[in-house]
């Protein structure tokens, strides 16, 4: 016993290896691509070549650094303690920012129809600072992809290629039975609570962004727990493009229209529905959606861009 | 002078995890706990914007029963400004994480002050 727990200690065997059916990475393609001998001295070298001259040429700045750096941290956090002290009391009612809240508290409910006043707020009065949200995450998304999709000028190096390509299999977490069958039971509850969450904005806390995270973290854990391959049959970069771009616009025109006509008082013709029930506040339930979708897709893309370098592995 | 500072505790402790978040930035290399760093204050300012809104003894703002009155809820406008944050901290978090994955795929480390003499003197990595 003693003797197998020290065995295992020093890595020399592994209990679990003949209940675990995980198949070890093959000796010989690990040996292809390990660091030769020289590289590593090569590495070495350059690392304390590089400490060095970082010890040479910035010995006074460090200093000088270290004193401005402690300096400014103390008179910010203590200018902004200070403000704090100074602030109205803490839980009660601040009379003179009144205004606009009265408004939206008081008007709200009958101009929006949204029973979630605070849905009512993004999605109706300020919906273009919403819409200027999902274009924030949209763009985010772009960049990513500039920096990190695979093609013929990025491509993966030898060191990362030995990490994603020949050692995935041995550390991929779909090969766990217990992940499988966790993701088959909990995966449906997770898409179907989304969905609440994403059609109910409107009268109970929700809507576009918190749905749409859900549904991205449920795609997440279809894709950790079945693979790739499985998420790329229902889920292509086609589709993401599609349903990102017809999303965006869709929320685009809807809320110029609505605010055009509002603004020149022509009745733009949109149902406001009964409050309190799920088709309720005009454009609002639409937007929410499409917004869901946008947070949806960018999350399941920054996983897929961050895992493998691709969306939808085309 | 810093009297009032136990009433606003929760104005306080935000400013705290802020200038936490703060001090990471300037005294990590590492530019995975700067990142870190940046992501606490995005929290301090989450707290401190959701601790403005809260009045005491009143509901959120979903209008139940038809009550119309300001006095009934507490102020809708700061949630959403957190929900722009959120959004906001998101986007740049992901951001900057490739933007780490590029640096560390052609410098082959993650201390800032490593790039920036190795970007300096042209060393050329393998």
């Amino acid at each position: 016993m003693k003797e197998r727990f020290f065995k295992w200690f020093y890595g020399e065997s592994d209990p679990m290896e003949h209940i675990l059916d995980c198949a070890e990475v093959p000796d010989e393609s690990r040996e292809e691509w390990k660091y030769e001998e020289h590289e590593i001295e090569r590495e070495i070298s350059r690392r304390v070549h590089t400490q060095s001259v970082i010890r040479a040429e910035r010995r006074g700045f460090y200093a000088f650094y270290l004193i401005i750096a402690v300096i400014s941290c103390l008179m910010l956090i203590g200018v902004l303690l200070f403000t704090v002290s100074q602030l109205p009391r803490y839980g009660v009612e601040n009379p003179r920012a009144k205004e606009v809240i009265e408004r939206y508290v008081e008007k709200g409910l009958e101009e929006t129809g949204a029973v979630n006043i605070v849905s009512g707020m993004i999605l109706d009065y300020r919906a273009f600072d919403t819409l200027g949200e999902s274009h924030v995450l949209f763009t985010a998304l772009l960049c990513v992809m500039i920096l990190l999709r695979l093609d013929e000028k990025n491509k993966r190096t030898r060191y990362e290629n030995y990490y994603t390509v020949l050692a995935d299999p041995y550390y991929d977490i779909s090969t766990d039975p217990i992940m499988r069958i966790a993701a088959t039971i909990t995966l449906p509850s997770i898409f179907l609570f989304g969905i609440y969450i994403l059609l109910n904005g409107q009268i109970s806390p929700g809507g576009g962004f918190s749905g749409g995270a859900v549904m991205g973290a449920a795609l997440i854990i279809y894709a950790a727990a079945f693979g790739f391959t499985v998420t790329d049959r229902v889920f292509t970069y086609r589709m993401s493009r599609c349903i990102t771009f017809l999303s965006l616009a869709f929320y685009s025109f809807a809320k110029g229209y609505v605010f055009f006509t509002g603004a020149n008082g022509i009745p733009n013709g949109v149902p406001k529905g009964t409050p309190g029930a799920v088709l309720s506040g005009g454009l609002i339930l639409p937007l929410d959606i499409a917004v869901g979708m946008v947070v949806a897709c960018t999350m399941f893309g920054f996983y897929s861009l961050f895992r493998r370098g691709s969306i939808g592995g085309e | 002078m810093f009297e009032n500072l136990w009433i606003n505790g929760e104005e306080a402790v935000a400013i705290i995890l802020f200038g936490i978040g703060f001090t990471m930035l300037l005294f990590q290399r590492n530019l995975l706990k700067k990142l870190i760093g940046m992501n606490i204050m995005d929290t301090g300012v989450f707290l401190f914007l959701a601790s403005m809104g809260y009045i005491e003894g009143r509901k959120a703002p979903i209008v139940t029963n038809g009550v119309l009155d300001t006095a009934a809820y507490i102020n809708p406008v700061p949630a959403g400004l957190v929900l722009t944050g959120i959004v906001v901290s998101v986007s740049v978090t992901a951001v900057m994480l490739s933007l780490v994955i590029r640096l560390y795929k052609r410098y082959h480390t993650l201390d800032l002050d490593e790039i920036y003499v190795l970007s300096k003197h042209q060393m050329e990595d393998r």
